[in-house]
């Protein structure tokens, strides 16, 4: 079980803001904290590790107070036994994928762990690699590896798969789901994925301006929102090109290029570069699975 | 013509005996500069990087009076721990520590700064200790800066010829280094001696610094 009551005062891009957040996560939930990117997410996460700390508030894990300003309490992050995956993975460029995870050790003598960890990732051909020779997908599973050779109570995951490509992000979400239940972790993560979080969560965090602004099973959040018959996607305009009596304009949608005819009173308030939403509304969807 | 090779010997052991000693110095203080949070940090950090511009006579000047016998604290140090700074080894060697200081903090400070935060953080998390974090992976990861800094200070004790005059007097066999030698012989204009010392000095420099070039173009990528 995790209490978090927490405020802090953050500088963002867009200027000062008010992070203040109060949610209790039970032991062994995978929960998501979802939002726009500048949100708190990330803080929220860090302020969980130890890496920050809160102006005020309180958190409390399993019991054990690991941050109260009331009572001037801070464990360090060193005695909070989190896993955590950064975003640009952190990995210890001079020691190899086995020395990462051994390092994570509290005792040497605890390699029948990292030999197990390595076969789940499937990490063991590449375990005497070091993280320059490994692809970002291979680096994200030895980031996820070393997180659980520490034997973590909680799971914190930072965008850990924002920067990979579609199919390994797939595959690397399958993984983790089955960690999180192999070793019985309470999982956050950090993700701004709609399909990840649908695929991977329990229960999501909605936040918005460093405040908590809804939470629930993912449909319960986005659902109102989302369940809808229409279909839209947000595109950018490429090229337009006239064709007899319309137009043909090419949009970017999720790095493909769709073709869409439009015209000429369309065309008059378009330009190249300019956002737009494309969508359907007349004609009923068709959905076929894809086999991978 | 006979060289003493006296002062060359006496050269590459104060520069090496400098090095080793500021090695050891240099990592805790980079590593302070780099990450701690202290309110003298801007002090601390200037007070290492004065020998860059100051004039080394000033700082012999200073070193000179500071342990001269004469001196109440010169003579604590003589009467309670037999230490004598002034036209010895030992301060000679105490002078090219403070002179030769920013050589070896500033590389290795900038190889630990140059490193991601999130590498230090990720040793947090996973339950390390600061000095486990730094000998096992921050130190291994800034292996060119720790070359340089070596080699920087190596190079520049080698050089030092101010501060090495004033605290160390110039004494044959003592503290009459080769860069001193050098001065002496073109002064009596023994010029067949001077070409040598100056030839050593020039070589050996000349090769350190070569080396290190391809060992960082061949072995210590950036990673």
């Amino acid at each position: 079980m995790i209490h978090i009551d927490v405020q802090k005062q953050l500088l963002t891009a867009d200027g000062p803001m008010a992070l203040s957040v109060r949610a209790d996560i039970a032991q062994g939930e995978f929960v998501t904290l979802f939002g726009k990117s500048g949100a708190g997410k990330t803080t929220l996460l860090r302020m969980l590790a130890g890496l920050n700390d809160p102006d005020r508030g309180s958190i409390a894990v399993d019991g054990e107070t690991w941050f109260d300003s009331a009572r001037a309490v801070r464990r360090r992050p060193q005695a909070r036994r989190v896993g955590f995956v950064f975003q640009d993975y952190a990995l210890f460029p001079n020691l190899s994928v086995r020395g990462n995870l051994e390092f994570a050790l509290d005792h040497r003598r605890d390699q029948p762990l990292i030999d197990e960890l390595l076969g789940l990732t499937d990490l063991t051909a590449l375990q005497h690699r070091r993280p320059i020779e490994l692809s970002g997908g291979q680096r994200q599973r030895v980031a996820l590896a070393r997180a659980l050779a520490r034997r973590p109570r909680i799971l914190l995951l930072d965008e850990p798969l924002s920067a990979l490509d579609a199919n390994t992000r797939l595959r690397l979400q399958d993984e983790l789901l089955q960690l999180h239940r192999r070793f019985g972790l309470t999982t956050l993560l950090v993700s701004h994925d709609l399909s990840e979080v649908f695929k991977l969560s329990d229960r999501v965090l909605a936040i918005e301006h460093g405040c908590l602004v809804r939470q629930g099973s993912p449909l319960s959040v986005f659902g109102e929102r989302l369940v809808s018959g229409k279909v839209e996607f947000t595109g950018e305009v490429l090229a337009i090109e006239r064709n007899d009596v319309v137009y043909a304009v090419s949009v970017l949608v999720n790095n493909r290029i769709v073709n869409v005819i439009a015209t000429d009173e369309e065309v008059r308030e378009l330009r190249i570069g300019d956002k737009v939403l494309l969508f359907s509304k007349a004609y009923q969807p068709m959905l076929q699975r894809i086999r991978s | 013509m006979t060289i003493d090779w006296a002062p060359l010997a006496l050269t590459f052991r104060l520069a090496v005996v400098t090095t080793a000693i500021l090695l050891a110095l240099g990592i805790p203080l980079a590593y302070a500069l780099a990450f701690g949070r202290f309110r003298l940090k801007p002090v601390v950090a200037t007070l290492v990087s004065m020998p860059l511009v100051l004039p080394p006579s000033v700082l012999g000047f200073y070193l000179l009076l500071a342990f001269s016998p004469q001196n109440a604290f010169g003579q604590f140090l003589h009467a309670r721990f037999d230490l004598q700074f002034v036209f010895s080894f030992p301060g000679l060697v105490l002078g090219s520590l403070i002179f030769s200081l920013p050589f070896m903090t500033q590389p290795i400070q900038a190889g630990l700064e140059g490193l991601p935060a999130s590498l230090l953080e990720a040793a947090d998390t996973l339950g390390k200790s600061r000095v486990t974090t730094l000998v096992r992976v921050l130190l291994p990861n800034i292996k060119p800066a720790l070359l340089a800094g070596v080699v920087l200070t190596f190079a520049h004790t080698i050089g030092e010829f101010g501060v090495v005059l004033m605290i160390g007097g110039n004494i044959p066999g003592v503290t009459r280094v080769a860069s001193l030698a050098i001065y002496d012989e073109v002064e009596s204009l023994n010029y067949p001696a001077a070409h040598v010392y100056a030839g050593v000095l020039f070589a050996v420099t000349f090769a350190i610094l070569l080396a290190v070039h391809v060992i960082n173009k061949r072995w210590l990528r950036p990673l």
